[in-house]
């Protein structure tokens, strides 16, 4: 086996001084009736050739040559190819937790500088070094709530991504933490007066999205103002982090629960991608996940090192602020990486094709004859469309055209009909746009 | 002449400074191609929304960034380097066909809610490697979905919570050996249990006795860890899932150790009813830090109506698809399908090893585990002498009576070359030294690491006041971590700002 770096007479040398006749010897802690007598009903050893080719078989046809509008959740931007050559340092990628920090300061240092321009972007204090992903971040944001305010209740816009409110609907309930949901007015954005009348003195927290699942930019200093009047907190919830390049940021949140592959990382069929949650400095000791902090060694050096872990399960147990070790350490590189590569300047410029391009296309698609909805909010990269004809049928000839269309909305939201989420980034082609117009007039 | 040359203090390259140190206004690292539509204002698009500025995010040029990160990069140690025997952790080889195939553009570019049409790849793989791991496991069903263990085992108790609630009764309390990792007892929380706790036996063993006085109606299942945190494989483990059978409760798996395992014995087949793998240990994704990692949780028969909604069916017309009609399912755990592209890697790891090279790899595991165990017996003690599967936990109890800990010995560990062992766990050894070679390391690195540990224990009785103040070969000495959680400083800001705080 050609990761396995010993030979025959290695083993036999090993086991004689170990004392053991055979290998078995060393497996005798397993009841004999429960070895497995024969081999594993998996096929055989292949060769590095044939796992690529294997892999190549199943990546074609797929993604490649094909012009996309889909957003909802995951988003379609350029990778800068120093993203990759970085990561694929195998001092980065075949490294763990910086446990040992006099040995781990590139992973440490680096982690500092994420968080830091979590910050910078998000407008929070402090922000930590990854979660799983947006989802599964959105739900701890909720249970952080929770514990701040020693309330029980929280409430969550519709306006949500879906399976983010399905993830925390899996959470939430053996919480004891009743979730009710907040429906959105006809901007797009959340109904502001639902919102009201849906937060009691019980409300722990409140989670919106920005721009919102429907692409609609919500007004988080009005809904903050709502919330924080009833003593509960504010979460916003960002899935689109090249956003923040142009959108004011969510400053008057408490918490940021943030997806940030938008920032570098790949589509790769939903993950891994980079959750990351920000707050301000007297809600640190409740946030989940780990945190790199600044110090010194012995000789006045300044140094980092994984800080304030007494939140943590390792130490904390049951008692911890969340189960949470594993994190997505490499995806998070990857968006420093991003983030560096475009800068302060960059990252505005970005966004601001982003826009460009997404209300080029939404003024074409309407002038094709597709009603547009929640036409009276701000929006970002994304927007909704109604059409006479199925969403699916619309994209099943475009995808005869190598253009894979917007998200049929139905599948989340029945009562929407015919409507469908589009999504144009930097990488979408004026030519796909005028292409796609012409189907969705029929 | 001579005055003129000074002495070098330290290479530029150990002195990177922060990113955010070496920005300037108007250093830029991109170029977006022309605008193929008609510009937009901002301000007239977003109103009050629109955002004014970026603040301290950083202006490098393109070759500072790949200075920048190289050098840190330079900073860490990796299993690229050499041993990294973390204890729990199986830092073990991550092969670069893994990262190849990862990254082919079909797989790396496709978009989750892409047509199911152009995403039969994606599917056979992960049909492929369910049905692999369920062969492995011994299990019946798989989900993919969690993005770690500790996600995994959430989604695990979830599952047989989901099954004893369509039963009629949840119970109250989840079971845990003292010796089980923190994530265990953090996630019982997080799915609504009590927790209690399991006294080990001397032998590192659950105690069979204390089991059955432990188990009744309200206990739901009780997490083990097989072979448990020190390295001992549970020789009872049908009578542990015996008793709790009796009883109604469930028997969960946590798999972190299953290198231990493969291809040699299957927790399905030994009792077990629910269990998570990391397939970032056993089957070699990378550990990049931290992460990402993915967990899948394979279970019998009877939890399988709970999985996670959605799963990978073959459909009617012979293609795959994704189902998503699942009344009984627990719910979601994680948007999407999981950490897809460490599917890739795990099956690409199963693909290259095959029925022989699975198993001799557990092998290879098991055998270095034992070699270091005869290497340090006498050395170091040993608190438990109950055979030792992959891992072997030593304690500093020699070392203490000089006033050296565990911790000491793993930073001295650093000056010869290699990543320390585990320091801080299992809770039931006091001044764990537990130590995880995994099957990458040769019978050379392994001689390297015995000798290593024998030289810091003649050190700790001869110059002790050496191995506290170690690493000495570092860039940068002990830290310290007192001040860092004492007055937090978690991001970086400007002079001016830093000090009118
Ligand atoms: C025994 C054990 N259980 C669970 C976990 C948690 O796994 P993860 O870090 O992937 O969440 C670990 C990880 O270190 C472990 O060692």
């Amino acid at each position: 086996m050609r990761y396995l770096p010993k030979s025959e007479s290695d083993r036999e040398v090993m086991l004689r001084q170990i004392g053991a006749k055979s290998i078995d010897d060393l497996f005798a802690a397993i009841p004999p009736e429960y070895r497995l007598k024969g081999d594993l009903k998996i096929p055989r050893a292949y060769a590095e050739s044939e796992i690529v080719e294997f892999f190549r078989d199943c990546a074609t046809g797929s993604a490649q040559g094909y012009a996309t509008f889909l957003g909802a959740g995951a988003y379609s931007h350029y990778r800068p190819v120093v993203i990759d050559s970085l990561v694929s340092r195998g001092e980065f990628f075949t490294a763990y937790t910086p446990y040992q920090p006099e040995i781990a300061q590139g992973t440490l240092q680096s982690i500092f500088e994420f968080q830091t321009m979590i910050c910078e972007l998000t407008g929070m204090d402090v922000a930590n070094a990854s979660m799983y992903d947006g989802s599964t971040g959105a739900a701890e944001a909720l249970m952080m709530a929770a514990r701040l305010t020693g309330r029980h209740k929280s409430v969550v816009a519709s306006s949500v991504h879906p399976e983010y409110r399905e993830v925390i609907t899996t959470y939430a309930r053996y919480q004891g933490m009743p979730i009710s949901t907040v429906a959105y007015s006809k901007n797009g954005r959340v109904d502001l007066s639902a919102l009201e009348k849906g937060i009691d003195n019980e409300t722990a927290g409140v989670l919106v999205q920005s721009p919102n699942f429907f692409g609609a930019i919500e007004d988080v200093a009005a809904i903050a103002d709502l919330v924080h009047k009833k003593g509960a907190l504010l979460i916003v919830s960002i899935a689109e982090a090249v956003s923040l390049g142009i959108v004011k940021p969510p400053v008057e949140a408490d918490i940021v629960s943030m997806e940030a592959q938008s920032f570098g990382v790949p589509l790769g069929f939903g993950g891994p991608y980079c959750g990351v949650m920000a707050t301000h400095d007297k809600f640190v000791r409740q946030m989940p996940g780990r945190l790199v902090g600044q110090t010194l060694d012995r000789n006045g050096k300044r140094g980092f090192v994984l800080t304030l872990s007494t939140r943590e399960q390792h130490i904390r147990r049951e008692k911890a602020t969340s189960n949470i070790c594993t994190n997505q350490a490499l995806v998070a590189l990857m968006c420093s990486i991003f983030m560096t590569v475009y800068g302060r300047e960059g990252l505005k410029d970005l966004a601001k094709q982003n826009l460009a391009k997404a209300h080029y296309a939404a003024g074409e698609f309407k002038k094709a004859g597709a009603t547009l909805l929640f036409e009276g909010a701000p929006r970002f990269n994304e927007f909704v469309i109604q059409t006479k004809t199925d969403s699916y049928a619309i994209n099943d000839k475009l995808l005869g055209q190598r253009i894979i269309g917007g998200f049929p909305l139905k599948k989340f939201y029945p009562d929407l009909g015919n409507a469908s989420l589009w999504c144009c980034t930097e990488t979408t082609a004026k030519a796909s746009i005028d292409a796609a117009a012409k189907q969705v007039a029929l | 002449m001579n005055k003129k040359i000074r002495k070098v203090t330290t290479h530029i390259s150990q002195n990177e400074v922060l990113l955010f140190e070496r920005s300037s206004a108007g250093k830029k690292a991109y170029e977006l191609p022309p605008l193929d539509v008609p510009e937009v204002d901002p301000a007239k698009l977003l109103g009050a929304q629109a955002r004014q500025d970026l603040g301290h995010m950083p202006e490098v040029s393109e070759v500072e960034i790949i200075r920048h990160f190289t050098r840190l990069s330079t900073w860490n140690y990796a299993v690229d380097h050499g041993m990294y025997p973390l204890g729990s952790c199986t830092m073990k080889y991550n092969p670069r066909v893994n990262e190849a195939v990862a990254r082919l553009t079909g797989l790396a570019e496709a978009h989750p809610y892409q047509p199911e049409r152009i995403s039969q790849g994606a599917l056979r793989i992960l049909k492929m490697l369910s049905e692999q791991l369920i062969e492995i496991t011994g299990m019946d069903a798989i989900t993919l979905q969690p993005a770690a263990g500790a996600h995994g085992e959430l989604t695990g108790i979830l599952l047989v919570r989901a099954y004893l609630e369509s039963l009629g009764n949840p119970r109250k309390k989840v079971l845990i050996p003292d010796s089980a990792h923190g994530t265990n007892p953090a996630t019982a929380a997080m799915a609504g249990y009590a927790v209690e706790n399991l006294k080990s036996n001397a032998a590192g063993m659950v105690d069979i006795a204390s089991l059955v006085a432990q188990v009744n109606e309200d206990v739901a299942a009780l997490m083990l860890t097989n072979p448990n945190t020190l390295g001992v494989f549970e020789q009872e483990i049908h009578k542990i899932a015996e008793v709790l059978h009796a009883k109604g409760a469930l028997l969960y798996m946590d798999g972190a150790n299953m290198n231990a395992l493969v291809g040699k014995t299957r927790p399905g087949d030994f009792g077990v009813d629910v269990m998570h793998l990391n397939l970032h240990k056993t089957f070699s994704t990378p550990h990049g830090g931290g992460g990402p990692g993915s967990g899948p949780v394979a279970c019998k028969k009877i939890l399988e109506p709970f999985l996670p909604s959605p799963v990978v069916v073959t459909k009617p017309d012979g293609t795959l698809g994704f189902d998503y009609n699942r009344p009984q399912s627990l719910g979601r755990v994680r948007m999407f399908y999981g950490n897809f592209g460490m599917h890739i890697r795990a099956l690409a790891y199963i693909m290259a090893n095959g029925p022989d090279g699975l198993r001799q790899t557990t092998e290879d595991a098991v055998l270095n585990a034992n070699y270091i165990r005869k290497g340090l017996e006498g050395a170091y003690d040993l608190p438990y002498k109950t055979p030792t599967m992959h891992e072997v936990v030593f304690s500093d109890h020699i070392q203490s009576q000089k006033g050296i800990k565990t911790g000491d010995i793993a930073k001295r560990l650093i000056d010869y070359g290699f990543h320390p062992y585990t320091v801080s766990f299992p809770l039931v050894v006091h001044g764990a030294i537990m130590i995880e070679p995994t099957e990458s390391e040769s019978k050379e690195s392994c001689d390297m690491f015995i000798e290593a540990m024998k030289d810091i224990a003649e050190e700790v009785e001869e110059h002790p006041e050496f191995v506290l103040e170690a690493p000495h070969n570092t860039r940068i000495s002990r830290l310290d971590e007192t001040m860092a959680a004492r007055k937090p400083i978690l991001r970086w800001k400007p002079q001016s700002e830093a000090v009118g705080k």
